[in-house]
């Protein structure tokens, strides 16, 4: 049975496909693509938001109108580990002030630990919805962010090293647009796999002992290319590894907290919040395994990974890692990000040599 | 003929500019105001350097640029190095004091500090978000003092008693300074404290963390602020090292940088009667509307940027590019 809803969910890194299947597929109602991340969205959810937010939720916010006016009638919010978790209530009260006429979903009302929570928010969006096609679109869903997920890891590791610009691109492009289109477990291991194929076959030209660089810190912006910046683009393109471990996949399902507390012991005991404990985790990892550079990401404001910074400082003094800060609000000039990342690829680049 | 190397760095107050021969002797340095036009305090500054060279025994092979307005002034003198200010800075100072531990750069709208280890950068950090510990904030605070900024060193060092103000931030800073004032602290006591906020902010927000070893230099247009230099030394402890050039430092690596490229390009000094103009396109293929800058010399266009994707991009005949 068909809801009468038209929902929508804003851009975030390449994971609405991901929500458009759940929707289309598992509760059965229509999908809003929201239009591409813009300067213009950003615009709209700066002029909108109180001027202390974080940045994500002025992406949200702008992603949300501007998603209501390409037709939807209906909004999720998935909610997050910190502050993140109570933007729902504000994001939809502001949409109401601004008289818009939506129906609001917010996830973070759900609790993890009872999955049947889950059930009564989709339940909201379509009341006559079919249980077990949910619970399969679900388990369809989390294998569909893994793919990308996965294919996303190998991109981000060769790109740098690519023969003829723009090869991984458009791979990565039509990848995309393929995933679209998979309905079945069956189609999503063939897509994949033709992928994953195609990438490895790329040409590319990689020094034996190239630059490695390893990206850390809060989840929405490190996982939002255009809120970023396209660092990572803007790194490899130099000619480097990068790695990030923080995906959606591995936050949610490769996660130990209690291991992952006990591995940071040393320089952390007590748990931060949000993605802190990862970050530290994650630069401890590639210090130990030789990287040549960390870099970390943040919103402006973000209070866990302003807390998590002194530990790294330690970590780079320990490890002798160099690890450089970002942190990103609504200025959308690329000059003095870019004259970072140019000091920072010369720096280890010659760190590199003399280490020989 | 002996080959020479021009170095220019172009920040956002100052333009900077400098020859060098092959071994890193300078042959002519100049210092001048950008005044928010970077095209015509190069043409200016490549006028006087010219005026300061023997062009018969000389001749400039290598052309580097760095500061904020490298890629565009690189673009329009064809340089064959483009440097950021980091590493720029680095190289010029590592040439003259190969020792250097720390760097201590505070410039007109940015500061940064770079560590060094056995001659190479271990680490670097930049101001993001507070113009508390820059140039700027000093300039437009001796100006609501009624002082030259020249003046405004050496009227700190007579302070015996600096006053305390708040270095957390710009605003914060102006507003303590401006009750202190009025409730009747002396002048150089305020100016001496201007600069020990100065420094605090610089130490807290671009030094954070960062472990601090001697030798320290000190460059960038705040270095020639005596009073800057003395709460550094109280601070650290340290004694600071400010070269006479640490003006051009940045001019100086980028020059070096020039000179250690492979390769080698023609200058011609005589840029005063090109016309280079720039303009501002708004792309309009999509919401983000980048602002794609084409730089046009003699009405040609010889390079393009700005754009965000490839929808955007304005391509320069391949005959027409200049580099």
């Amino acid at each position: 049975m068909k809801a009468n809803c038209k929902i929508s969910f804003p851009r975030f890194g390449n994971y609405n496909i991901a929500i458009e299947i759940l929707m289309k597929l598992g509760l059965e109602c229509d999908y809003i693509d929201a239009p591409l991340t813009t300067k213009k969205t950003l615009e709209i959810g700066t002029k909108y938001s109180p001027d202390f937010v974080c940045t994500p939720f002025k992406y949200q916010l702008g992603g949300y109108i501007e998603a209501i006016e390409a037709g939807a009638n209906t909004l999720i919010q998935v909610g997050g580990p910190c502050r993140l978790g109570y933007y729902g209530e504000l994001h939809e009260q502001i949409l109401k002030d601004l008289g818009y006429d939506v129906k609001f979903i917010n996830m973070a009302e759900a609790d993890f630990a009872k999955p049947l929570t889950f059930y009564n928010e989709f339940k909201k969006i379509n009341p006559k919805l079919n249980l077990k096609k949910v619970t399969s679109t679900l388990l369809l869903v989390v294998k569909i962010v893994d793919a990308i997920d996965k294919i996303e890891d190998f991109i981000r590791q060769n790109i740098g090293f690519e023969k003829n610009e723009g090869d991984f691109d458009l791979l990565h492009r039509e990848f995309l647009a393929e995933l679209r289109t998979v309905r079945t477990k069956k189609e999503l291991n063939q897509t994949y796999k033709k992928y994953y194929t195609r990438l490895k076959n790329v040409e590319t030209n990689k020094p034996t002992h190239p630059l490695q660089v390893g990206l850390i810190g809060e989840y929405y912006t490190i996982m939002d290319p255009y809120s970023n910046h396209y660092i990572e683009k803007e790194l490899a393109k130099k000619g480097m590894i990068i790695k990030r471990w923080m995906n959606i996949t591995n936050s949610f399902f490769n996660a130990p907290e209690q291991e992952i507390k006990k591995s940071i012991k040393d320089y952390a005991k007590y748990d931060m919040g949000a993605t802190s404990m990862y970050t530290v985790k994650c630069a401890l990892d590639y210090a130990k395994d030789g990287f040549d550079g960390i870099i970390h990401i943040k919103s402006f404001g973000c209070t866990p990974e302003i807390d998590a910074m002194p530990v790294l400082q330690r970590i780079s003094e320990d490890y002798k890692i160099p690890i450089i800060y970002f942190s990103f609000d609504s200025q959308t000039s690329d000059v003095g990000i870019n004259t970072r990342i140019e000091a920072f690829h010369d720096m280890i680049i010659m760190r590199k040599e003399k280490k020989k | 003929m002996k080959k020479a190397y021009l170095g220019i760095d172009i920040g956002s107050i100052s333009t900077k500019g400098i020859i060098i021969d092959e071994d890193n002797s300078i042959l002519a340095s100049m210092y001048l105001w950008t005044e928010g036009n970077p095209i015509d305090a190069v043409k200016k500054l490549i006028h006087i350097l010219k005026e300061q060279i023997n062009l018969e025994a000389y001749k400039v092979v290598g052309v580097g640029t760095t500061g904020s307005a490298r890629k565009l002034i690189g673009t329009i003198l064809g340089a064959n190095t483009i440097k950021n200010e980091i590493t720029a800075h680095a190289i010029g100072t590592l040439s003259l004091y190969p020792d250097v531990r720390t760097i201590f750069e505070i410039g007109g709208q940015d500061s940064k500090i770079i560590l060094i280890d056995d001659g190479i950068v271990i680490d670097y950090a930049m101001n993001t978000l507070c113009a508390a510990g820059t140039g700027s904030f000093l300039s437009s605070q001796s100006k609501r003092l009624g002082l030259e900024v020249e003046e405004f060193g050496p009227l700190a060092l007579k302070s015996k008693n600096p006053t305390n103000i708040a270095a957390r931030c710009t605003v914060f800073a102006e507003s303590d300074l401006v009750h202190k004032a009025q409730i009747g602290h002396k002048k150089e006591d305020i100016v001496a404290g201007l600069c020990k906020a100065v420094v605090t902010n610089y130490l807290n927000n671009v030094g954070k963390g960062k472990k601090i070893y001697a030798p320290i230099v000190f460059q960038g247009g705040v270095s020639k602020n005596i009073g800057v230099i003395k709460a550094f030394e109280n601070a650290t402890g340290e004694k600071i090292i400010v070269d006479e050039n640490s003006h051009l430092m940045g001019a100086l690596g980028v020059a070096i940088l020039a000179k250690d490229s492979d390769e080698e390009i023609e200058f011609n000094f005589d840029i005063e009667d090109i016309t280079f103009e720039t303009k501002g396109i708004e792309c309009k293929r999509c919401a983000n509307n980048c602002e794609i800058i084409c730089i046009y010399k003699d009405k040609e266009l010889i390079d393009s940027w700005g754009n965000k994707c490839d929808n955007g991009a304005i391509k320069v005949r391949k005959r027409e590019k200049v580099h």
